[in-house]
């Protein structure tokens, strides 16, 4: 059977998500505070690898990095709520584009699987 | 904490702290502009050592092979060796061959290049006026077979650049050029895409060059041109674009004023270039667009433009950073 990644559509799906996503996440008060000072384009990039890693594809993410690429963003008050709802708008974005909700649970536990490391806990 | 070597001395550059400022701390004479990683004045070359990938970002792949990197955006991991890279290499020689006044503060300079200098109108270069004073502006005009380069130079207040461009500079006097950078510039991958460009100030010189790119290359979907400036003076190529908007049918100029003191006349609106340009297209969803100018609008914009349906893969934009002084080192404050 093929992968989730390749389920979902490979590279091609990812960049179908990507602005949806990051817009979602920009227009929802419950989390873009975080996102207010960033660079756009270079965020966008990162929300790139983020999106291809809880696709199931290929990343070199490492729990080191997701610990500190968030350090800063929970001494600021990030929290399992904040999670929740990136997952949510993941979630929201993915049924947009016509995913089925078996695969959208599937996206769902890898997000969730990096929950620990992006809270630092 | 990491030990550079440059010119004999052995700095500490404490984590967080750039290799620029260390350098400037000791007393150094280090050519520097931004500060943000996008002048490329501060270029300078690791012979000893690995620089972070974030210093070298946006150079030629060539550069960085060879170990060129950004002073200001270098906070170095492992100890290094650095020196001023050979300008020969990196810059080309260069003659003022004309200075026209636009308005009161924006001065056309034409300059011709010695040797074919290749690039895309709306890219920007540093011009050098000698081995220490570097300043970035836009390409306001198509590459031509005879070099000539033309730039819409803006008088800063107290800005040594610019002074010296509006008040002294010759025909005829040298300067060197250095570049081409940046990726806000024409590209034909869909000649029926509507475009939207929005500048402020002297933003209009990259879009000018951006505009006459797209005509010469025979896009067809409409172009629409926003120039915002905080009263009529500043829009100091407002006949022109007028009358080059009455030769193509596709072209509209907007012209806008911030402060509309009076009544602004039938063909200039007043109020935020980016709010009326917003009114007057509607969604963004589907078109190119190119936002040029004071950093707080275009990365307003950019926002605004994304979250109304722009793709971002579409939004081109370049922010214009002051040159600026030295942040405080809060190690030594």
């Amino acid at each position: 059977m093929a992968s989730l990644y390749e389920r979902l559509g490979g590279d091609a799906a990812v960049d179908a998500a990507v602005d949806i996503f990051y817009r979602k996440v920009l227009s929802d008060d419950r989390v873009n505070g975080f996102f207010d000072d960033v660079d756009m384009e270079a965020q966008a990039a990162k929300q790139k690898s983020f999106l291809t890693m809880v696709f199931g594809g290929p990343n070199n993410y490492t729990g080191l990095d997701m610990r500190e690429g968030h350090k800063h963003l929970v001494e600021r008050g990030l929290n399992d709520s904040h999670v929740d709802t990136i997952i949510e708008l993941l979630g929201a974005t993915l049924k947009e584009l016509g995913v089925a909700d078996s695969e959208i649970e599937e996206v769902a536990a890898i997000a969730n699987s990096v929950r620990d490391d992006v809270l630092n806990r | 904490m990491a030990r550079v070597k440059y010119n004999g001395l052995v700095v500490e550059v404490p984590a967080g702290r750039s290799v620029l400022d260390a350098l400037l701390d000791r007393g150094e004479t280090i050519p520097h502009g931004c500060r943000a990683g996008a002048c490329q004045t501060c270029l300078m070359q690791a012979t000893q050592g690995t620089v972070p990938a974030a210093s070298q970002r946006g150079l030629k792949a060539a550069h960085r092979e060879r170990g060129l990197f950004l002073a200001c955006s270098c906070m170095p991991e492992e100890d290094l060796e650095v020196c001023l890279p050979d300008t020969q290499q990196l810059r080309i020689a260069a003659s003022i061959v004309g200075r026209r006044a636009l308005a009161d503060d924006v001065m056309e300079l034409s300059l011709r290049t010695s040797e074919p200098f290749s690039y895309r109108a709306g890219q920007y270069v540093t011009l050098w006026r000698d081995a220490e004073l570097g300043r970035s502006y836009s390409l306001a005009n198509l590459p031509q077979t005879d070099g000539l380069l033309q730039f819409h130079i803006r008088r800063i207040e107290g800005g040594a650049f610019s002074g010296w461009i509006h008040d002294s500079a010759r025909v005829g006097d040298a300067l060197d050029v250095q570049g081409p950078m940046g990726d806000c510039f024409y590209t034909a991958d869909d000649p029926e895409q509507k475009l939207l460009l929005i500048g402020t100030g002297t933003g209009l010189a990259p879009l000018y060059g951006i505009l006459q790119d797209a005509l010469a290359q025979g896009h067809r979907g409409a172009i629409h041109l926003f120039h915002g400036a905080l009263a009529r003076d500043g829009l100091y190529l407002h006949d022109s674009l007028t009358e080059l908007a009455a030769q193509h049918n596709k072209l509209h100029y907007h012209a806008c004023v911030l402060h509309g003191d009076d009544e602004p006349a039938a063909d200039i609106r007043a109020g935020d270039v980016g709010a009326l340009a917003l009114e007057r297209i509607g969604t963004p969803a589907g078109w190119k667009c190119y936002l040029c100018g004071d950093p707080t609008l275009v990365n307003g914009l950019r926002k605004k433009l994304f979250l109304a349906g722009a793709a971002m893969k579409d939004i081109h934009a370049d922010a214009f950073l002051a040159s600026g002084p030295a942040p405080r080192d809060p190690l030594n404050d």
